[in-house]
């Protein structure tokens, strides 16, 4: 158990360096396989009328004179040792992990970072229990009246909830539920959850159901077919024969067999999320990893990007790995090695 | 009245393709200690007919009629929840294949915890007491630590053994086991009968072993019951149907058995054909388009659908052919073949 | 993309600039500042242009505000984006600005800190400017000469500050060795700008410069106290002048302003600072932020450069809305640059040809139409630039296009049956998706066949349209554009664009207009003294532009903005051509 949870944390640690390597190089190569200079590559980083003096200053100021392997050589070396930033009156040590400075804001990303993963976590977490809940009594009670209309209906809207895209919805229950009737709050809203958790959460109210919808859809379809499939084993069919309660055989016997590909599913899913809900914060106008991903790719802010992509490919890596642990835990068949 | 008292039990399900007619009119009784054999292939109806004894069938699709009696109750007019309250504690069921029939997540003390606090309220602490008990009555070695062990982690044979100890963890005055030894090897088979026997003994039950070998309840049952589509076509004493058998099916049957000493695939007096289909059930007997001797009723074997009746001491058969006829048939033709060896 | 041509060696150049700036409205478009007749909150199409719409003298409350992306800096001295000039006057004060207002007098210089415009020597190498008294930045400290010169000084620095204009770069006469107020602390300055008193403020200049009132209304002259000053990160807490100052700044979420107690109003005779409060949300998403503002749960679009198509088809069918909105035309020129570097373009037939062929009616429609688009160009120099003249060298019938003269020019070029060439546009803006796909249809009735390629926004001028080896290795013959200018004024219009001599080898805004001619006539039109004169050379100009076939003109563009509900005192200002930020209060 141990040695397979540290070789795995090996190869996730390898994945993270591959995936970093990729989108340095998408970042930082390919611009100059296309024929961009140093200057060309800065000139995305100064204000509209500079000077080639100022293009040239920005861009040894970047290190884009640097060949590529140094400049990535310095990105790590900031991760693990920490770097310097010289912000004109005066020198700045980021500690590690340092995952540099914008090159917009001058902000530096890795406290970005940690300061936008409450959201993006409460934006998940809400959702996820929202649609599994959701998903899960839906699939469930669809399975066990099949072909009655509550299936029909219900399918049908995972069918919608699965095909309408998030910035459709929910730019629709934006207009519907906060500009027309009033009831939720206009997009952007945000309280943090420690200084006033109901506005918290009412604030997410919407992007955690529209964001639900999307995935509850899935859920219910695949609890549905799980359970389909459960209902008819052998052993529904002992626990019925030993008197069980007909809520429990569902629950305890079914609904435990039908969860444990759900899991796997839900820990990549929630994995993924973390990462950054790109279009609902975007939607919403949420100050979360995904909305930050969207501008920093916008704008080009390669060590936003940087941070952001890693941070976001740790959290699946993570996810993953959680997830395989507790396949172990909830199916005892599984053996890890 | 028996213990157990069957009653023209009907059981039809409607399908899109015409309605199923699994069981048609079925009756037979067990009494407590004693056991009957119900014989069949597979679709003659005879585990639906024990599924129903113990209600699985209620509030589905099925078309229930006819009467069940236990311990002077009758269960088809009864609830389902009253149903559900005697099952596992007055009635329980053991199942063909134990791998698929045990629960993958749960360990096997757990399930067999879980089915008798369903009936009796207790701790949990004394109902694994009760757990470990019951698997070491069934043989199982080391029950104290197997208890914990998952139904994947047991041999096939063990994990019979443990759904054995499930069944009669609530002491149960009905014990049905369908196809308690199909998915076993032929020794563990003797084993898992053995101690099925021995149980019945201890806790005085009544037990139908449903099967569709007639060896496996040779030497178990008190009287057996044939099956075909869906409906009872030879009913005697274990002495009666092994060795003054009278139906034609019967036969087949007999000469089918498999035996130590021979190939499990060579068979004496094959049965031509296939199962009859539950929803066209061949007019009139609806053995006959199986039957090697049907030409010898004549029209009737198409026509008329052949009443149970009596030879002699409660042994019914189902057939047209004069009780003589299939005397006759029996000593001279299929006994000397069966006794070849 | 306002304000961002670079003055290089600009200055005989805006010496005619501020003539005509202060010559004011004159010719086209504008109309007296009619503020009566407008008043009262009577909703109605354009009721801001023309005079100030629900006028108010209310105290209170909070303008809600919102931006679809983020500021390029806070810091005055590093931001150079038309809304960043028009809100940050909340929170910091220049030597100069523009009036407050609707009207043509939007165009004109005040004084805000400086008590009257500059004086300059008789050479015009050196401007001084006085001081009010009674001045304080935040936190009570008087606001001196030496706090305007330092924030001059540290704007020098460009690693440090590489988005702010660098006009005071190339006029002051800096010493060879100043490489900014942190790397060379210890270099005096004085001999570009000094204080040599409390009050008085002395600009000396390489040369002989006429409109630095109009440099110097650009927040590099807003003071920033040398003890507070923090590089590159004062823009996290910038210390204020004006009559409000940050009360929270989360960079790239949002920020409060609240009054600034400090600030004396009998100092500042432009600035009515109504709301008690000014919250900001920034990246909030754009069709969100029409919807909002639509919906009343923002009041305030901060970038101003009109609403988002999603909304327009809401907002124009409706008249209730529309009553709400305001539809100026802008200084600004959506159009399709046509690069005479790739062959057969060299040849000025082919280009002409490019240019009859075009069908104006659909690359209106590609923009939006009339109102959210704006009015079909013919020329260069939109109808709010001083002096500007209509004129139309490629005329046809409703303006679909002439075919047969377009095949005429063809045949003169050498190419009757047409040639194949290569459309670069912005692919994340629809509209130039748009335009493309117009001029694919348009210019396959002549048998010129295009070829489209989209671009990221983020890098179309530094690795796409505006660098020279990826056009001429990648054979881009036509590329969309647009263009908004600083001042209102020929000057500032044309130059960043149809100079040949701006060309570097990446992030060029003039992609095609390579004409010595017109860089002959761009010096004479700078030089002359004479307003009218000038006028006419800058239309000379334009009109050696479209002789020259390498700008093919789309829409002249207007905008078309919301004012916000509750709000009180809009005016759209010709100066910043969007409402005047300042002005606003709410109910």
């Amino acid at each position: 158990m141990l040695t397979y949870i540290i070789r795995r944390l090996i190869g996730a640690f390898a994945m993270l360096v591959v995936i970093s390597m990729v989108t340095f190089g998408i970042f930082y190569v390919v611009p100059q396989w296309a024929g961009a200079t140093p200057e060309a590559m800065a000139s995305r980083y100064v204000g509209r009328a500079a000077t080639p003096e100022t293009v040239h200053l920005v861009a040894e100021r970047l290190g884009f004179y640097d060949p590529v392997v140094v400049q990535y050589g310095n990105f790590v070396k900031g991760i693990f040792a920490g770097a310097q930033y010289d912000y004109g009156a005066g020198v700045e040590h980021c500690p590690a992990p340092c995952f540099g400075y914008s090159f917009i804001t001058g902000q530096p990303v890795w406290p970005d970072l940690l300061d936008r993963l409450p959201v993006t976590f409460s934006l998940a977490i809400g959702a996820a229990i929202i649609w599994v809940i959701a998903g899960v009594s839906v699939g469930v009670l669809s399975a066990l009246r099949r072909g009655s209309f509550f299936d029909r209906l219900t399918m049908g809207t995972a069918l919608a909830g699965v095909s309408l895209p998030i910035f459709f919805t929910g730019m629709i229950s934006l207009v519907v539920f906060s500009y027309g009737l009033g009831w939720t709050p206009p997009g952007g809203a945000w309280t943090d959850f420690s200084a006033n958790p109901a506005e918290w959460a009412y604030n997410l109210l919407l992007p955690w159901i529209t964001l639900a919808f999307l995935f509850a859809a899935t859920y219910a379809r695949l609890t549905r077919a799980g359970m389909l499939e459960t209902m008819g084993e052998d052993y529904i069919r002992t626990a019925r024969a030993k008197g069980l309660r007909e809520r429990q055989v569902v629950v305890k016997h079914g609904l435990r067999a039908t969860l444990t590909p759900i899991l796997t599913l839900f820990g990549i899913d929630f994995g993924l999320l973390i990462g950054g809900a790109i279009l609902t914060e975007t939607t919403y106008t949420l100050p979360g990893l995904g909305q930050y991903a969207i501008l920093a790719i916008r704008t080009q802010d390669m060590p936003q990007v940087m941070g952001v992509v890693l941070v976001a490919a740790m959290f699946v890596v993570v996810a993953s790995l959680i997830v395989d642990l507790l396949y172990a835990v909830v199916d005892p068949r599984v053996r890890l090695s | 009245m028996s213990f157990l008292d069957v009653k023209d039990l009907k059981i039809h399900f409607p399908t899109d393709d015409g309605l199923v007619k699994s069981v048609d009119g079925l009756s037979f009784g067990v009494e407590r200690g004693k056991t009957l054999g119900i014989v069949g292939e597979s679709g003659s109806g005879k585990s639906v007919t024990s599924q129903s004894i113990l209600g699985l069938h209620k509030g589905g699709r099925a078309r229930l009629s006819g009467e069940i009696w236990l311990d002077g109750e009758e269960l088809i007019e009864a609830s389902t929840e009253h149903v559900r309250s005697l099952r596992g504690k007055k009635m329980a069921m053991i199942f063909q294949d134990p791998l698929s029939s045990m629960h993958p997540y749960y360990t096997v003390g757990q399930q067999i915890i879980e089915a008798y606090r369903i009936h009796n309220d207790v701790s949990k602490q004394v109902a694994r007491k009760h757990a470990i008990d019951m698997l070491g009555r069934v043989g199982i070695p080391e029950p104290a630590k197997r208890v914990d062990s998952y139904p994947h982690e047991f041999s096939g044979g063990m994990r019979q053994r443990a759904m054995i100890a499930m069944a009669l963890s609530c002491d149960p005055e009905l014990l049905i086991a369908d196809e308690p030894t199909t998915a076993l090897d032929v020794t563990v088979q003797a084993q898992i009968l053995d101690l099925m026997r021995d149980l019945q003994r201890e806790f005085n039950s009544a037990l139908i072993i449903i099967t569709h070998d007639l060896g496996v309840v040779a030497e178990l049952s008190d009287d057996i019951l044939v099956m075909y589509g869906g409906k009872c076509v030879e009913y005697g004493t274990a002495e009666d149907v092994f060795y003054r058998p009278e139906h034609p099916y019967t036969w087949g049957l007999l000469g089918s058995m498999p035996r130590l000493d021979r190939e499990p695939t060579e068979r004496l007096l094959p049965i031509k054909g296939s199962p009859p289909s539950l929803i066209n059930v061949p007019p009139g007997c609806a053995f006959h388009p199986r039957c090697p001797y049907a030409e010898r009723t004549g029209d009737r074997a198409t026509t008329e659908v052949p009443a149970l009746a009596e030879t002699e001491g409660g042994h019914l058969v189902r057939c047209h052919m004069s009780r003589e006829e299939r005397r006759g048939l029996w000593e001279n033709e299929i006994k000397p073949v069966l006794e070849t060896q | 993309m306002r304000r961002k041509h670079a003055l290089a060696g600009a200055a005989t150049a805006a010496l005619a600039l501020v003539l005509s700036a202060c010559g004011g409205g004159g010719g086209s478009a504008q109309q007296p500042a009619a503020s009566a007749s407008g008043g009262g909150a009577q909703a109605a199409f354009n009721a801001a242009i023309t005079g100030v719409y629900n006028p108010s003298t209310k105290k209170g409350g909070t303008l809600k505000a919102a931006h679809s992306s983020d500021w390029d800096s806070l810091d005055p001295g590093d931001t150079y984006y038309g809304y960043s000039f028009n809100f940050g006057r909340f929170y910091w004060r220049t030597l100069t600005m523009y009036k407050p207002g609707p009207g043509p007098e939007g165009n004109t210089v005040v004084p805000d800190l400086a008590e009257s415009l500059g004086e300059p020597s008789e050479d015009g190498k050196t401007w001084t400017y006085k001081l009010k008294s009674g001045l304080k930045f935040e936190d009570g400290t008087p606001i001196t000469a030496k706090d305007v010169a330092y924030a001059v000084a540290r704007s020098f620095d460009k690693e440090t500050f590489p988005h702010g204009p660098s006009y005071l770069n190339e006029l002051l006469d800096w010493p060879e060795d100043f490489k900014g107020v942190y790397k060379t602390p210890d270099v005096d300055y004085s001999s570009a700008v000094e204080a040599t008193d409390d009050s008085t403020l002395v600009f000396h200049l390489k040369k002989p410069f006429a409109s630095m009132d109009y440099v110097v209304q650009m927040p590099m002259t807003a003071p920033v106290p040398k003890d507070k000053d923090t590089g590159a990160k004062y823009r996290e807490k910038v210390v204020s002048s004006g009559p409000y100052k940050f009360e929270t700044n989360e960079i790239g979420k949002r920020f409060t302003l609240v009054r600034n107690d400090q600030w004396d109003p009998a100092t500042d005779p432009n600035r009515p600072a109504l709301p008690d409060r000014i919250e900001v949300q920034l990246n909030v998403n754009a069709d969100d932020l029409d919807n909002q503002i639509i919906a009343g749960d923002i009041q305030l679009d901060i970038p101003g450069t009109g609403m988002q198509p999603a909304a327009l088809g809401k907002v124009l069918p409706d008249p209730a809305l529309k009553a709400r909105t305001d539809n100026p035309t802008i200084p600004r020129l959506w159009y399709i640059s046509v690069i005479p570097d790739t062959a057969p373009l060299d040849n000025v037939n082919c280009r002409k040809a490019v240019q009859f062929a075009a069908d104006r009616v659909a690359n209106q429609t590609a923009y939006g139409g009339e109102v959210a688009g704006g009015e079909i160009a013919t020329n260069v120099m939109p109808p709010p630039i001083v002096g500007q003249e209509k004129f139309d060298l490629y005329p046809s019938a409703d303006n679909k296009g002439d075919v047969a003269k377009a095949k005429e020019a063809l045949a003169a070029c050498g190419q009757p049956n047409g040639f194949s060439t290569t459309m670069a546009f912005r692919s994340d803006r629809p509209r130039e998706k748009a335009l493309a796909e117009a001029m694919e249809q348009a210019l396959a009735r002549v048998g010129i066949k295009l070829t489209l390629k989209g671009f990221p926004a983020s890098s179309y001028f530094s690795d796409y349209a505006g660098n020279v080896d990826y056009v001429k290795s990648n054979g881009i013959g036509l590329a969309a554009h647009g263009w908004g200018s600083d001042w209102p004024d020929g000057y500032g219009f044309l130059q960043a664009i149809v100079d040949s001599r701006t060309i570097r080898d990446a992030g060029n805004y003039n992609l095609s207009v390579k004409n010595p001619e017109v860089d002959k006539l761009i010096d004479q039109a700078s030089a002359e003294l004479d307003e009218a004169a000038r006028a006419k050379l800058w239309v000379e100009v334009d009109k050696k532009v479209m002789e020259d076939a390498s700008i093919l003109p789309v829409v002249w563009a207007k905008s078309l903005l919301m004012r916000g509900q509750g709000l009180t005192n809009i005016a759209y200002n010709e100066g910043q051509s969007m409402y005047d930020y300042v002005m606003l209060g709410v109910e």
